[in-house]
């Protein structure tokens, strides 16, 4: 059985309350189709069992296979360090069907970035490594495709719509 | 199935309609083994497309990676330049499964390769195996810890 290595850390960008017993890790990829069907479900689980829900996003873009996979965590990070990671994730989500290279900068306008340090910071080594790093972890951890979900640390064998599935008879 | 510390048996086959890969050749070199069905499922899952991504991460541990299949090379570099893979797919196809069949995953029934992975080390040993699911993508993390388990030695 694969584990979530390393554990959720400060690094990580977390949603939900930190007292709920149930942690959802998600290991996606910004250009990939599935993790973008999954977006929608993952809110629905977020809305659906509120407190109980804490939910986890690590990178793993699969860049070979998805040209702007990479840009965009970047761009994810890059707003990350103006406190608007989930801001910049949704945006992506919702905007996968125009995915582009000019798209990052008018959604960093839109939620609100201050452009010019969006850019500079989009440039950073550090927020390079801290991808490779998620991508690290994946690889060690044992994902197999994206989207990949771990349940309070556990590798998860389904999709999005299996964890709802799974969470409203485990809540039940 | 070949398990730890067997020998792996030498084999030669083509990973382009002219090139030919011996494992003798990489003697010195760890190298990683995946057995799959067959070219061509679905992307984002896909095992081969995986691996691709994780290429320099082998590559620190001094390992190259070959993907084994019983279709043809015409089939595998459609495959290859599809998916834009960047390693070596070899063709076990004639005789058909030979390969697959000494490391002792073939499926007689479908007459393709199990869902497989071997890690062997340097001097030609099998230093960790894993046969999958078939309908289970097996992930990378047995093979780095195979890798690094290697690293110590």
């Amino acid at each position: 059985m694969s584990t979530l290595k390393p554990e959720i850390n400060d690094q990580d960008h977390i949603q939900g309350d930190d007292s709920a017993s149930i942690t959802i890790v998600e290991f996606g990829d910004y250009q990939c189709p599935f993790c973008g069907d999954a977006y929608p479900i993952m809110k629905e689980i977020e809305e659906t069992f509120g407190h109980q829900i804490r939910f986890v996003f690590r990178h793993f873009p699969l860049a070979n296979a998805h040209e702007y996979a990479f840009p965009a965590a970047i761009a994810a990070e890059a707003a990350a360090l103006q406190g608007k990671f989930w801001d910049m994730h949704d945006a992506l989500y919702e905007n996968q069907y125009r995915l582009n290279a000019d798209l990052f900068d008018e959604l960093a306008e839109t939620i609100g970035l201050d452009l010019e340090q969006f850019q500079k910071d989009s440039a950073s080594e550090e927020i390079r490594t801290k991808i490779e790093d998620n991508f690290d972890s994946g690889m060690r951890s044992g994902v197999n495709g994206t989207p990949s979900f771990y349940v309070n640390g556990t590798k998860f064998d389904g999709g999005a719509t299996d964890l709802y599935q799974m969470l409203k008879e485990s809540t039940e | 199935m070949l398990e730890k510390g067997a020998i792996a048996p030498d084999f030669e086959l083509n990973a382009t309609p002219d090139q030919k890969i011996k494992l003798k050749d990489f003697k010195g070199k760890n190298v990683i083994l995946a057995f799959y069905p067959a070219d061509w499922s679905p992307v984002c899952s896909d095992q081969m497309a995986l691996y691709n991504e994780m290429l320099k991460y082998f590559s620190k541990y001094d390992a190259q990676i070959f993907g084994v299949s019983v279709d043809s090379v015409w089939c595998h570099v459609a495959f290859e330049e599809n998916r834009k893979l960047h390693f070596p797919l070899l063709a076990d196809f004639e005789p058909k499964g030979a390969v697959s069949k000494a490391y002792g995953v073939y499926d007689e029934e479908v007459g393709e390769s199990k869902r497989a992975l071997f890690v062997i080390d340097k001097e030609g040993k099998i230093a960790w195996s894993y046969l999958s699911p078939i309908a289970v993508n097996p992930g990378a993390d047995g093979i780095l810890e195979a890798l690094e388990e290697l690293s110590k030695k």
